[in-house]
């Protein structure tokens, strides 16, 4: 099903097939709503391709089977929701303290706790920054369409490799459950790219190995090679040994966050509308995007400047691009499917004075395009 | 394969080990290195995964490939290494606090889904490396330092446990029991599919100098006298066996293990779905 041709489907079946065309060769996952078709479209796709697919017990032993996967050389991944997402916080980090790479897509329901379990919500934009204890980076990428849903999942995966760290398919049941049509495209070469091998002799490979510019990401290469080497969760030295050093401690945790910071130019990418001569900006992400991309639409059939920002990675968080909006407009509008999770990060940037308002809508529907057209209107009053 | 030395398999640089006087461990990883050595494994096809407590340590000390993961995960971990990279062995080892206590609901989806996995837990009744707290294995009426009333729970038996879970290889040994448990670890690694092999060992430092056994070679004698082989435990009444570890071999028979089984359905799939 790869090629040119259009595809009528949803975005879970797209984030299921984006897996397996990235080469995604492992899958375990837990069922729970809205991710589930994810896990069904893998459960059938997979074993097509030579992958496997695997059911745990739980989402605990669901992150750390890819985890295992991954250091095994599988492209691996797993699908869930907020309350199965909470459970994978521990192994996330375990994924990030290994710098093991592998692919988490969470399509968000509204919570906390159980939640509505069929409503959207986009109210894990904080705990896919720091929902596992400890400073860290990590990547998150958040799909508006469907054919989001396909090309983020490739581009998660080649992102996973490069910077040897689980990236965060942040997705929402709107999302996830919408269908459109959608072009599997082939991913290119490099986006298929097998991890690269180190260059060393396997008796001088340190897998922790760290360029303090943090240019060079240290290779990881299949358990199974003729690298030895082990990976560890625990505060460890360039070996994999036991570091807890004050010293080593401060470089490890300075470079588990440093090579995110260090690489926003490669993962942070956003999407403009109607910007270039707008006085008023909207900033979204995620199915709250659709609604803002009406809304701007319609604004500027009324005659009203404004634009859209929409935030295609949510983190890093795209400091940059904001803050170059925030420079140039009136006001800004910040919808979403929270109480303000990103409008917090928009106002931290907001260093030029200007109005920021959040649209804050928490009872498991989608906004509006009406409501952001109103807030849009009310900003230039 | 050829028999190998044990001493090939272990980082002999990283010893001496950070384990007390006294402690079972080393007795234990003394026998795991004697088993990768009697298969002659490949140490680069060959992956140790770890869990956190005193035992989750042992990693460390072995010259393979090592995982050490999180509490009571080690078994989810090692289900993702094996079944994505069939050509590794995989050993996993754990505490009683670790592998059946946290990660209890994990070794029995392990027996059941039946992985080729050898899961080596080192029993010694209580959280060694936190204390000495009370975990799933603890006896009822031992003191820890969180039972000082004596334990008012009962414990697992952690072979009648993956048995009935389903798993085709199940063993207990001791580190009282001298070559045996090398055996038995051997046994596990060679067969196919999810092999459990507990060692009953002791904690000197916590559990056993509470309970009234001041040294560690009491806590050793203790846990030789109150051993019981399966053999002669079958002709014992229920009294008689309360507080007595029984030893042997609980399961062993074959039952083809989940690589294999998706494998070999997923080639039917696609022999199926080729042109004809």
């Amino acid at each position: 099903m790869t090629g040119l041709a259009q595809v009528f489907t949803s975005g879970n079946e797209a984030i299921a097939e984006g897996a397996v065309a990235a080469g995604a060769s492992f899958y375990a996952g837990y069922p729970i709503t809205p991710s589930s078709e994810i896990a069904e479209t893998a459960a059938r796709r997979l074993p097509e391709t030579g992958g496997m697919y695997v059911q745990m017990e739980d989402e605990l032993s669901s992150m750390a089977a890819i985890v295992g996967a991954s250091v095994s050389g599988a492209r691996a991944f797993t699908a869930t929701s907020g309350p199965g997402f909470s459970l994978m916080q521990e192994n996330l980090g375990m994924a990030v303290m290994g710098e093991i790479p592998c692919v988490v897509v969470n399509v968000q329901r509204s919570g906390p706790s159980t939640g509505m379990a069929t409503k959207p919500a986009q109210g894990d934009v904080m705990q896919a920054r720091w929902g596992t204890h400890g400073d860290h980076g990590i990547i998150t990428l958040a799909p508006s369409s469907v054919q989001d849903c396909y090309d983020f999942t490739i581009r998660a995966f080649s992102l996973a490799d490069r910077f040897r760290t689980p990236v965060i398919l942040l997705a929402d049941a709107a999302v996830a459950k919408l269908k459109e049509n959608v072009r599997f495209r082939s991913p290119t070469p490099e986006e298929r790219a097998p991890r690269p091998l180190p260059n060393c002799p396997p008796e001088a490979y340190r897998p922790f190995a760290v360029d303090p510019e943090e240019k060079v990401i240290t290779p990881l290469p299949p358990f199974g090679s003729d690298y030895i080497f082990r990976v560890t969760g625990s505060m460890h030295d360039e070996t994999g040994g036991q570091g807890a050093s004050p010293a080593n401690a401060d470089r490890v945790i300075r470079h588990l966050a440093g090579k995110i910071e260090k690489n926003r130019d490669a993962i942070v990418r956003v999407r403009r509308f109607f910007l270039d001569d707008a006085d008023l900006a909207v900033i979204a992400f995620g199915c709250s995007a659709r609604s803002a991309r009406a809304a701007v639409r319609e604004a500027r059939r009324q005659g009203i400047p404004a634009g859209l920002l929409e935030l295609t990675t949510l983190w890093p968080f795209p400091d940059d691009d904001v803050r170059d909006v925030l420079s140039r407009v009136r006001g800004a509008v910040v919808p979403e499917l929270n109480l303000g999770q990103a409008a917090g990060e928009v106002r931290r940037l907001n260093d030029f004075g200007i109005p920021v308002r959040g649209i804050s809508r928490v009872d498991g529907t989608l906004i509006p395009p009406g409501d952001i057209l109103s807030a849009l209107r009310e900003a230039r009053s | 394969m050829t028999a190998r030395d044990c001493r090939e398999y272990l980082a002999e640089n990283r010893l001496p080990t950070i384990w007390c006087p006294g402690c079972g461990n080393g007795l234990v990883l003394k026998a795991i290195a004697g088993a990768f050595a009697d298969l002659g494994l490949d140490r680069r096809k060959t992956a140790a995964v770890s869990g956190i407590g005193c035992w989750g340590w042992a990693d460390d000390y072995l010259a393979v490939n090592a995982f050490h993961g999180t509490h009571g995960r080690a078994l989810a971990f090692a289900t993702g290494i094996k079944l994505a990279n069939p050509e590794l062995t995989v050993v996993v080892l754990m505490g009683d606090g670790d592998g059946a206590t946290i990660g209890g609901n994990h070794l029995i989806h392990a027996a059941r889904r039946n992985v080729d996995l050898t899961a080596v837990v080192v029993n010694n009744y209580n959280y060694g490396m936190t204390g000495g707290q009370y975990s799933g294995t603890t006896p009822r009426g031992s003191i820890t330092s969180t039972s000082p009333l004596g334990h008012v729970e009962d414990s697992f038996d952690l072979c009648a446990l993956t048995a009935a879970a389903g798993a085709p290889f199940v063993a207990r040994g001791s580190v009282c029991g001298g070559e045996n448990l090398r055996v038995l670890i051997r046994r596990g690694l060679e067969h196919r599919g999810f092999s459990f092999v507990e060692a009953a060992s002791v904690c000197p430092t916590h559990f056993s100098r509470r309970n009234g056994l001041r040294t560690p070679a009491e806590a050793f004698s203790w846990l030789r006298d109150h051993s019981v082989p399966r053999e002669r435990a079958a002709g014992m009444t229920e009294e008689e066996l309360r507080g007595k570890q029984v030893l042997g071999v609980f399961a062993d028979h074959q039952s083809e293990d989940y690589g294999t089984r998706y494998r070999k359905a997923a080639a039917a799939l696609r022999r199926e779905e080729e042109p004809s």
